[in-house]
């Protein structure tokens, strides 16, 4: 199979499939209801399931369920919907089960509006849920590596037993762009029968498996939490991805920014360069766990005297950011989040103005 | 090289459609693409446009100020976006709805009575693909085989649609030419 032109959330329920995932459960909310149409249409071809629940907070639950039988599944919703799986996600993490949840983000509070928005940052990254419960986020900058993300989506979350996100904003999902599938996955989820309710007959244990977050034994329950907490440490050291632009010069301000608008920082980079003026930008692939490393380094650089944030929220990464550059350098903030990309043009005014 | 096209007009006019089949056509001729819809809470009869980004390395910003060219299906777009069109642009104006000129003496005015020449080739819903035509015979951003060919797999699950809308292609090729 070549290239193909697909629209971002078709290609994520392409993905999925790709992946072996054959269970789908969700609710359909603008700008991603395209992912339950097409799956509509595909999942019976390839024998899976898509069952449309009565509301996001019931679709949690049908995922807790088939991921705590060991199955590969995964739902696709945008930001007020993800807020009302919130409480599932947390029982999932809680029970240590796999889920893929993929989040193409439209502008908040409330039902704010249809149209991209980054603002979901810190709901991704730091309270999904109650408890101390965090998901591994990746958030793609393109069509193709969005399906890239999902199908990596699978084996991470299996890797980790917890939920991973798929952090897109509104334009991922809508956006046509070329793509070019990797392989289908070859691999099943692996040692599920140490712990999922997956049946006894063909397990060579007798124990059975037990999936919970119930630990009414503060022993137990804060066992359950270090657990938690090692497989978040792990992440941070195995997980981390983020990508650099223009980084090998003698750049003034560094960018941070990802998804959507670090490609509108891209073009802004591009039309800098050809005035003279290097600036060089940090996009981080996974905002949990966030690039800390690759930030602090290339605010390090002798030449960097500016850092800034740009992000469809209102200063959500900001924290990030300085909590990475540790006081080094001054930390600033552009967004904007009612839905309007900011465009290149504004990216060149907002960098000027910092030098100037 | 980038190119930027921006289609606009009312919803129903195929406006999505045609841009597809272009960034289509672009795919295939080697080339990076992106196809950006404007998506909001729109029905039949509301506005509808959508960008189309056309370059020789990977697309960076998918949000386009200042498109190179412009197909316009209707009065409102053609007010409202022929200002930011690049110097040296085509706009494509659509004559059968729209009875002004762009204002621009700095583009290449293209006028075309789409609805008209629809009709002529045998179905009023054809115009969208008479607009496409003339607009890639006269800017040249695919080649018109290329465009022939995407249109064909376009209509592919409908192939009796395939003889009318190449009839379009043909007919709006034509009148690119006859007022260059």
């Amino acid at each position: 199979m070549g290239k193909v032109l697909m629209k971002g959330n078709e290609a994520i329920g392409e993905a999925a499939i790709r992946a072996g995932c054959l269970n789908y459960f969700a609710y359909p909310i603008t700008p991603q209801s395209e992912v339950a149409e097409y799956l509509t249409k595909r999942m019976p071809e390839v024998g899976g399931v898509f069952l449309q629940g009565e509301s996001e907070v019931a679709v949690a639950y049908m995922i807790f369920g088939a991921a705590g039988a060991g199955e590969r599944v995964f739902t696709t919703s945008s930001s007020p919907g993800i807020s009302l799986m919130s409480e599932g996600i947390s029982y999932i993490a809680g029970a240590q089960c796999p889920a893929v949840f993929v989040n193409i983000m439209r502008g908040g509070p409330g039902l704010g509006g249809i149209l991209p928005s980054q603002a979901d940052y810190n709901q991704a990254t730091k309270g999904i849920g109650h408890g101390d419960c965090r998901m591994l986020v990746m958030a793609p900058a393109s069509v193709q590596e969005a399906v890239e993300m999902v199908m990596n989506a699978f084996p991470l979350a299996e890797k980790y037993r917890n939920p991973v996100m798929i952090l897109g904003d509104g334009l991922i999902g809508q956006m046509m762009e070329p793509v070019e599938f990797p392989d289908h996955l070859k691999t099943e989820p692996s040692n599920k029968d140490d712990w999922a309710s997956n049946g006894m007959d063909h397990r060579k244990r007798s124990e059975r498996n037990l999936v919970r977050s119930l630990f009414l034994d503060p022993t137990a329950l804060n066992d359950n939490n270090l657990q938690l907490k090692a497989k978040y440490d792990q992440m941070k050291k195995e997980e981390v991805r983020s990508e650099s632009y223009n980084s090998d010069t003698d750049y003034k301000v560094l960018i941070v920014s990802y998804g959507t608008m670090s490609r509108v920082c891209r073009t802004a980079i591009d039309a800098l360069k050809e005035e003279g003026i290097d600036v060089a930008m940090v996009r981080p692939q996974t905002v949990f766990p966030f690039p800390e490393q690759a930030v602090r380094d290339a605010a390090q650089k002798e030449s960097c005297k500016q850092v800034i944030s740009i992000e469809m929220s209102m200063g959500q990464m900001v924290e990030d950011v300085e909590r990475s550059v540790r006081g080094g350098k001054p930390v600033h903030w552009f967004g904007k989040c009612g839905g309007d990309v900011p465009t290149p043009e504004e990216v060149v005014d907002v960098v000027k103005s910092l030098i100037n | 090289m980038q190119n930027e096209i921006m289609f606009a007009g009312f919803g129903g006019q195929g406006i999505l459609l045609i841009g597809k089949i272009l960034a289509h056509a672009a795919m295939e001729e080697g080339n990076e693409v992106a196809w950006i819809p404007s998506y909001g809470p729109e029905m039949r009869g509301g506005t509808a446009y959508c960008t189309v980004v056309i370059g020789d390395r990977p697309i960076g910003s998918p949000i386009i100020k200042n498109p190179r060219h412009l197909i316009a299906m209707n009065r409102p777009s053609l007010e409202k976006f022929a200002p930011d069109v690049k110097p040296g642009g085509v706009i494509l104006i659509n004559t059968s709805l729209i009875p002004v000129d762009s204002g621009r003496t700095d583009v290449d005015e293209l006028k075309v009575a789409t609805v008209d020449i629809a009709k002529e080739v045998g179905n009023v819903r054809a115009a969208n693909i008479v607009a496409l035509s003339a607009f890639v015979a006269r800017s040249g951003v695919v080649t018109m085989d290329g465009l022939r060919h995407c249109v064909e797999v376009e209509f592919s699950k409908k192939p009796k649609l395939i003889p009318l809308n190449m009839k379009a292609v043909d007919a709006g090729e034509k009148v690119a030419k006859k007022t260059s």
